[in-house]
């Protein structure tokens, strides 16, 4: 009797540790390993991506549906290639969709915005969005406000 | 002169003879292969000594931990206007770094200081002599089961103690506070990482269990059989295996978090 309330009490404790991790997986850090597989890619080149990194949001109208892939640099035209994925259900972006790369409040997160367009063509699986917007940075603002009120 | 030089040398000999036993004694208790029948038993009773009977100092201590974080993170930023932010500072703060550290001290405070005592006295009983005498291998028999079960029961505290951490943490911040639920969670799954964040402090867990553990059991196997000596093994357990999490995290946060 002893040794079943023994071996029942280490069964719980290492079921309690298992579930555990479960939680941490699934509602702490929200790892969601069915949204991976229905999802495609497109790129977008940039001018300057500011403070955009991996894992950054991809929205449309404020709805998240996708997210930043990876981010790298075009050798030729020096601009920021950022490869996004996109859940599968939103595969009706025209080939004339804008990209802006916007911010959250005032210092907050970079996301990316997706405007469609009116063509008659859907982007594909690693299709690239021409029209696109570079980050706002703070610094080169305040450069052109200075400059304008120096020409005055 | 000479004699002061020959004191450091002779302490240094002495640390690394030290050092050199433990890890003889590391290797052979884990090397052998035990018969599972036999074995598994043994791990079941070091399992429920070592891990069951921590969780109530465990959970309460996870609780408050997480409770507290939260109120602090609340009055600081709701000054900013983003109080929603108090479920990614808890769920970081707790998954990366209390959880594993905090579990470790009080582990090594309630489960190594009785491994440290039970084997200890054990030595000072000549237990593990007769046990030596009738042909029973006491690394095997006594210590391999009691670290196995440290190794085991350290990561699964600390998984408890981090989900209990953030549920009292939730208990603050949105029962009472009046953090918006949504946007608590939102916060927190979109700035933990399941591979960067969870695994990360799982695998800080898994080296503080493997040390304190260490730490604690060859403390009881190696000391001076008399019960001054198991009093002061005891505290070195403590001490150690404590300085020995702290420094260990610092290097493994450096090595894992810091961009170099």
């Amino acid at each position: 009797m002893r040794k079943k309330t023994l071996e029942l009490s280490v069964g719980l404790f290492m079921l309690a540790g298992f579930i555990s991790l479960a939680v941490l997986a699934l509602n702490v850090s929200g790892l969601n390993l069915a949204q991976e597989k229905g999802s495609y890619t497109i790129y977008a080149s940039f001018e300057n991506i500011g403070g955009l990194t991996a894992r950054s949001k991809v929205t449309v109208a404020g709805v998240t549906i996708g997210r930043v892939v990876n981010i790298s640099l075009d050798k030729d035209s020096f601009s920021g290639i950022v490869e996004m994925s996109i859940n599968k259900d939103y595969n009706t972006f025209t080939t004339d969709t804008a990209a802006a790369i916007l911010t959250a409040g005032l210092l907050g997160e970079k996301y990316i915005g997706l405007v469609s367009g009116a063509d008659e063509e859907f982007l594909q699986d690693g299709g690239r969005i021409d029209d696109t917007q570079s980050a706002l940075v703070l610094e080169d603002l305040i450069g052109q406000f200075l400059f304008n009120k120096v020409n005055e | 002169m000479i004699a002061w030089i020959r004191s450091l040398g002779r302490s240094g000999l002495g640390t690394l003879q030290v050092l050199g036993r433990s890890g003889t004694f590391v290797v052979q208790s884990l090397c052998g292969v035990p018969k599972l029948n036999k074995a598994l038993p043994l791990l079941n009773q070091q399992l429920y000594a070592v891990g069951v009977l921590s969780l109530p100092i465990i959970i309460v201590s996870g609780l408050f931990i997480g409770m507290v974080l939260s109120l602090q993170g609340y009055t600081i930023l709701v000054d900013y206007g983003s109080e929603q932010a108090v479920g990614q500072m808890l769920a970081l703060s707790l998954v990366r770094e209390l959880g594993p550290v905090v579990t470790a001290l009080l582990f090594a405070g309630r489960a190594g200081s009785s491994l440290t005592a039970e084997i200890g006295l054990m030595k000072a009983t000549e237990q593990i002599t007769s046990l030596e005498m009738i042909g029973v291998d006491p690394l095997r028999y006594i210590i391999a089961p009691r670290l196995l079960a440290g190794f085991i029961s350290l990561p699964m505290l600390t998984l408890i103690f981090n989900v209990v951490g953030i549920g009292g943490g939730y208990l603050v911040a949105v029962d009472w506070l009046g953090v918006y639920d949504g946007s608590f969670w939102s916060n927190m799954q979109n700035a933990t990482d399941f591979k960067n964040d969870v695994m990360n402090g799982i695998i800080k867990s898994i080296a503080f269990a493997f040390t304190v553990s260490w730490i604690a059991v060859f403390q009881g196997y190696d000391l001076v059989p008399t019960s001054e000596g198991i009093g002061r093994a005891t505290t070195k357990t403590v001490v150690y295996s404590s300085l020995a999490v702290l420094g260990l995290d610092f290097i493994l946060t450096a090595v894992m978090f810091g961009d170099f």
